[in-house]
């Protein structure tokens, strides 16, 4: 028989190789720290919210509409109610009075247009996935065969799928008041003086598809309530927001309402939202008074976990004949879905400062409207409207080099901020605090051998190789840190952006912080406890770091945005200072000298020019003790912190891709990639690596393989990984990673962020990649993901446009251009 | 029901079973060997990788029925007594995972994949993990970590970076 | 998601098995590895009343050398096909497609006779089945039964066998000196099902093709033989001519493997046209048939 783990030796071994392979370094922050939280996961005695069993637990299982849109005109659950195992089943209807209406708290502009959102659809659907009806059971396995006994019947109406067509006149509409949800317009200097006789105009549009976030970890919610208070387990990023919301949602009481989010297995924006599984599965613990359970099915969660992307993007750069970009104006359609979820509209907002990049220009317009389809609603993923923004303009800027014959990284150079310009206010009103965009670039260059593949490419088209080398650069930079209060009032957003810490000296001197951020595959208490250890001279092992239930974490605001570090990590530093000036009044007080000429280092408070002192554990003992404290003094060393950054943070990098085309079956394959990113100071190279590598996998994904696909009723083609094409490690390439390092100047730890980083920056790197390689056939652009058969359309098969594998259009100016 | 007797992790268990109860719905919840999760409905993913008698499997994709007389290893039963497997110590140190949910059947298929190839390239460690998906790590630190963890298993010395 | 319920045999002998599914009809379903009738089962893409499953019954697995053929038994696993020296010695177009087939722990459970009876155009097998004319042994109640590969694939997901009649196994031919063999698989990530596949089985003799054996997977509803492109392979030299790619000098190969999509009606999906299906049979019947010959 297999002897049982014993979890204390195994985090000692842990610990020990830990030791082993990081000898040297006083200082914890910087260094590549394996991670705490790893010893669980790698021996699966993890706490998915699938996990949780509790006494007399049932398991609900939602049926699901089939139709985009249809007016429900019947639902009969009777047949279920009386299958074995059942303890209950719903129908909308039955719902209606309690279940109210999912919130959005982003009403971004003042015509915006935010529907009813019933969890359950009452009399409507909108979208193929809308639940129906629920059954509850007392097991899955009933709960699911019950489903098939519902009878609903249907009124089809005609399915909302193009952006374009839904804003014409007299079509078919997904809500009463119409399909536009809202138009919201910015800009900045004269745009019609920045095209007017413009030289050069790059025109452009370009579609970011519909992308399924494909978390790990399907959703999963636990309700649970003792008749008075009540608990939700979930699998989500937001424990904090989602226990407002659901409270202002089910009319709970907030006091009376836990959320907790146990291990939460990847998130990537989809789990922050507050979902219709969540609000009824509290409704249905309310009613039955039985802890209920409902884990998705894969399948379940491609059809109704929020979308990503989805934006029809125009794009114009107005240019001087040198290169140097006069303006850009923007003009977008981003398809919000059926409903407006919690942030389903500030979506594409999130990028209306982006689309100048790195660039210096004197006039920018942007335009944004907001489309009802009758499909999933989007919301936040990775990188949430920054990576769409950084597509176009790096897309945009590529076009431009070719046009005007230059290499793409000359008329970047000729556009960019410099590193002397800094901290440089943009032409979208953003001050970028710092940067240096030529050394990352330089750097870059270096690491993929930009010289020598250039070369290559030549050769290969002069050979007309039938397989193509197409090199991409992708220049970016992007807002993160979400976000100072004060600047997401102004964008109508419904809260605010501060996150809070509390710091604790226990009396035998071992450290707990309670964080408001809610990490779902961050390393938090990795890289928390690095801040802590320094901050307070103890230990990194001493330091535990607890998050992710408001019972035991109140206050947050959560995990997205790469927010956590800019945010979070800043607010425990700040607890940890007010800490250590509490222990120096203590220690003040015990060594009976003034507070000032206590020195702090390396954990223990010393009067300044004597040996005499007292570390932070004997004072945390003391303080405990309470036998001799200074008048006034409670006796407890910690404290509570909040920040709210006075600026977002500007993490950038250079991003090169170099990808082989076949040009006969139009297969793309990455050759290499490199990234040299800045994302300010670094607290833990290792996690900052990890993020940038899976970051720049999910720019490829979508740059290559990954589509929501919707057939013309209205239906999902792409509900299981069989369809929806997630990359494994044998269709991905090694990345080559390297770092700059300006230190951001609006947070005292100087970090950047870099939770969304590879996103944002990989996908223009990779499409510039192929769009270069098919230059000689006279292509210009390969809509996203760049399939094989796109590629292949793209270059005449099957009757396509824009040249042809045949039809060769010869060596372009741009080749051999100046550098 | 059918009987069906299976030993998991070095436990014999004796259990009547629905024949349509999945191996994965077996072994979490109604043995609590929750260390395996289950992440498709496709066989896709791989997240529900076990050994069944002593091969690589997809527990989503094999019926509890069908497991009967077998011998399971999930990853709840690869370390003994207090010691990590080296696989599992391979992927804290190379930090080839992030929020984990993967990583227990990544590591069965890790450890499968070194069986027919103790010293496999990185080509074949990319191919080996074709059926298993990851979201966070973009698997380059997932490569290190099975190249770490195959000389570690072949007794070599491994100098941490 | 959660299967139906259904009841389940397990049969201990060939008999019972050919028993049980001759009494219960079309209600039945085999299960084998289950690699592909588990998904199936779990998106209810599929109500069988009940599964046989044949996991215990034996003589149903392992390789033998049969002197003129190789004949793998129907429950041997993809994993043992790989590893059988014999199949590599002898019928190597068999591991070639093989090893492509899903990933490692689906090998590890799926088997060759399942794969091939779940006569799945877009499954790998067949086409090599088709390719080296192969011959399908199945019993029932009333007998053995040999069924060539050309009449094995009926339809869709529809092989040639009857209710109550289970597949021992697969005739491979041996092919002999001088022949070679290659399977060319497109598909868009590792795991992916083929988009197009093509199996190629050669024989060269005096730098021209004597003899060319193509099977085409997911080029139709059912798996295809590509009979025309076989003939118009016949006397041409595979050996490299112009560049192989756009624009270059004639290649007498490359205008051969034009016939390749001659007679098929592939599908047209989330995954490709019907065009570029076409397209792709052409160009990945040019490859395999260039590496068959090299």
């Amino acid at each position: 028989m297999t002897e049982q783990l014993d979890a204390g030796l195994v985090a000692r071994q842990i610990a020990e190789s830990d030791q082993l392979s990081d000898p040297s370094g006083v200082r914890e922050v910087g260094r590549a720290r394996r991670r705490k939280e790893d010893a669980r996961l790698v021996t699966g005695r993890t706490m998915w919210t699938d996990n949780i069993q509790l006494p007399g637990m049932l398991y609900v299982a939602f049926l699901r509409s089939p139709m985009a849109h249809a007016r429900i005109t019947r639902v009969d659950v009777s047949a279920a109610r009386v299958q074995p195992g059942v303890v209950a089943a719903y129908a909308g209807q039955d719902l209606a009075d309690e279940q109210g209406s999912l919130p959005c708290a982003w009403p971004v502009s003042e015509d915006v247009v935010i529907p009813d959102h019933p969890p359950m659809a009452v009399d409507t659907v909108r979208y193929v996935g809308e639940a129906v009806a629920c059954v509850v059971a007392t097991d899955r396995y009933k709960a699911a065969d019950a489903l098939e006994a519902i009878e609903v019947d249907y009124e089809p109406l005609e399915a909302v799928l193009d952006m374009t067509e839904a804003l014409a006149e007299g079509g078919p509409r997904v809500h009463e008041a119409g399909n536009q949800a809202f138009t919201w317009k910015f800009a900045g200097g004269d745009i019609e003086a920045a095209f007017r006789d413009a030289p050069v105009v790059i025109d452009r549009t370009y579609v970011q598809q519909r992308l399924i976030p494909t978390a790990m970890e399907p959703r999963a919610v636990v309700a649970t309530t003792d008749g008075d208070a009540f608990t939700l387990y979930s699998a989500t990023q937001i424990p904090h927001v989602l226990r407002v919301m659901l409270a202002l949602t089910t009319g709970i009481p907030e006091h009376r309402l836990r959320v907790v989010a146990p291990d939460v297995g990847g998130g990537f924006g989809s789990k922050l939202q507050v979902t219709a599984e969540e609000v009824l599965c509290l409704l249905l613990t309310r009613r039955l008074g039985k802890p209920v359970k409902w884990t998705e099915s894969r399948s379940e969660g491609n059809l109704t976990v929020h979308h990503g992307r989805d934006q029809l993007q125009r794009i114009s750069v107005a240019a001087e004949r040198d290169g140097r970009i006069r303006g850009v104006r923007v003009d977008l359609l981003a398809d919000m879905g059926a409903y407006l979820m919690l942030v389903t509209p500030g979506v594409p907002l999130l990028g209306a400062f982006m689309y100048n990049g790195i660039y210096k220009m004197d006039a920018y317009d942007f335009t944004c409207t907001g489309v009802f389809t009758t499909k999933m609603p989007t919301d936040a993923y990775r990188g949430a409207g920054r990576p769409e923004a950084t597509f176009a303009i790096e897309r945009a800027v590529d076009e431009l080099a070719h046009e005007l014959g230059l290499d793409p990284i000359e008329v970047r150079r000729r556009n960019w901020i410099t590193h002397q310009e800094f901290p440089y206010t943009t032409i979208a009103g953003l001050t970028y605090d710092s940067g240096n965009y030529e050394a990352a670039t330089d750097r870059a260059l270096a690491l993929f051998g930009y010289d020598k593949l250039r070369a290559e490419q030549a050769d290969r088209r002069d050979r007309r190789d039938p397989v193509q080398l197409g090199i991409g650069v992708s220049t970016y930079t992007e807002m993160c840190g979400l976000a100072p209060s004060r600047v997401l009032g102004s964008l109508s957003y419904g809260a605010g952006g501060w996150e809070h810490a509390a710091v604790r000296l226990l009396p035998t001197g071992k450290v707990e912080v309670v964080t408001g951020t809610s990490p779902h595959g961050q390393g938090h208490e990795t890289a928390w406890s690095q801040i802590v250890a320094d901050a307070l001279g103890v230990p990194f092992d001493d330091v535990s770091v607890l998050h992710g239930d408001t019972a035991v974490a109140p206050r947050g605001m959560d995990t997205y945005g790469s927010r956590s570090l800019v945010v979070g990590g800043v607010a425990v530093l700040r607890a940890c200072e007010k800490v250590k000036d509490k222990a120096r009044d203590l220690a003040a007080h015990l060594l009976e000298a003034a507070p000032g000429d206590v020195e702090f280092t390396a954990g223990e408070f010393r009067v300044r020019g004597t040996s005499e002192g007292r570390t932070i554990q004997e004072l945390a003992l003391a303080a405990f003790a309470a036998h001799d404290l200074p008048d006034g003094f409670e006796p407890r060393l910690d404290a509570d912190a909040t920040f709210d950054p006075e600026n977002f943070s500007f993490p950038h990098g250079t991003h090169l891709c170099a990808v082989e085309v076949d040009t006969e079956t139009g297969t793309a394959k990455i050759r290499s990639y490199v990234a040299v990113d800045d994302v300010g100071s670094v607290v833990n190279p290792l996690i900052v690596e990890g993020q940038v590598h899976g970051g720049i996998a999910q720019g490829i994904a979508q740059a290559l393989f990954e589509e929501a696909v919707y057939d013309s009723e209205g239906n999902l083609l792409t509900t299981t990984m069989a369809d929806y094409l997630i990359p494994s490690a044998a269709d991905l390439p090694e990345f080559v990673t390297d770092r700059t390092e300006t230190p951001a100047t609006s947070n005292p730890l100087g970090v950047k962020g870099v939770g969304e980083a590879g996103t944002i920056a990989s996908t223009p790197a990779v499409v510039n990649a192929v769009v270069d390689a098919l230059r000689p056939y006279g292509v210009h652009d390969v809509p996203m993901p760049c399939t094989p058969e796109r590629i292949w359309r793209v270059l005449g098969g099957g009757g396509g446009t824009g040249g042809s594998a045949t039809g060769w259009a010869g060596p372009t100016e741009s080749e051999g251009g100046a550098r | 029901m059918p009987r069906i007797t299976v030993t998991v992790d070095g436990v014999r268990y004796e259990e009547e079973v629905e024949p349509r109860l999945l191996l994965v719905h077996l072994l979490r919840d109604r043995l609590g060997k929750t260390g395996t999760p289950v992440g498709c409905d496709t066989g896709n993913c791989g997240a529900c990788t076990v050994m069944l008698d002593g091969r690589s499997a997809k527990s989503c994709s094999v019926l509890a029925v069908q497991a009967d007389e077998c011998d399971v290893v999930t990853i709840e039963g690869l370390g003994r007594a207090a010691e990590l497997h080296p696989m599992q110590k391979a992927f804290h140190t190379e930090h080839a995972l992030q929020c984990g949910y993967c990583t227990p059947g990544m590591i069965m298929a890790a450890i499968d994949l070194l069986r027919d190839d103790p010293d496999p390239s990185d080509e074949a460690i990319r191919a080996g993990l074709e059926g298993n998906l990851c979201r966070c790590t973009g698997y380059c630190n997932i490569v290190r970590a099975v190249r770490r963890g195959a000389r570690e298993m072949s007794g070599e010395e491994v100098r941490t970076s | 998601m959660i299967p139906a319920a259904f009841d389940y045999i397990r049969p201990a002998s060939l008999d019972e098995a050919c028993r049980v599914l001759g009494d219960a009809g079309d209600e039945a379903k085999i299960l084998a590895g289950g690699q592909s009738l588990l998904p199936l089962l779990r998106l209810r893409l599929a109500y069988p009343a009940a599964l046989v499953d044949l996991g215990r019954v034996p003589g149903l697995r392992g390789v033998e050398d049969r002197g003129d053929h190789v004949f793998i038994g129907a429950l041997t696993t993809h994993d043992e096909v790989l590893r059988s020296a014999v199949v590599r010695e002898h019928v190597p177009l068999v591991a070639l497609a093989t090893a492509t087939v899903a990933d490692p722990a689906v090998r590890h459970r799926g088997t060759f006779g399942g794969s091939l009876a779940h006569a799945d155009p877009a499954g790998d097998l067949p086409a090599v089945a088709l390719a080296l004319d192969c011959v399908f042994v199945a019993r029932s109640g009333e007998g053995e039964r040999e069924i060539p590969a050309a009449e094995f694939f009926v339809d869709y997901l529809e092989p040639a066998l009857h209710p109550g009649e289970v597949l021992l196994g697969v005739r491979v031919p041996k092919l002999g000196a001088g022949w070679g063999f290659h399977y060319e698989k497109f598909h868009r990530t590792a795991q992916a099902w083929a988009v197009v596949g093509v199996a190629a089985a050669v024989r060269v003799e005096g730098g021209s093709l004597e003899e060319a054996r193509i099977g085409l997977t997911n080029m139709g509803p059912a798996p295809v033989r590509a009979r025309a492109v076989e003939t118009a392979l016949r006397g041409v030299a595979p050996a490299p001519g112009g560049n192989g790619g756009a624009g270059g000098s004639r290649d007498p190969l490359r205008d051969a493997c034009g016939e390749a999509a001659e007679g098929t009606a592939p599908p047209a999906d989330l995954h490709a046209g019907q065009d570029y299906r076409r397209h792709l049979a052409r160009v990945l019947t040019y490859r395999a048939v260039r590496a068959a010959s090299a």
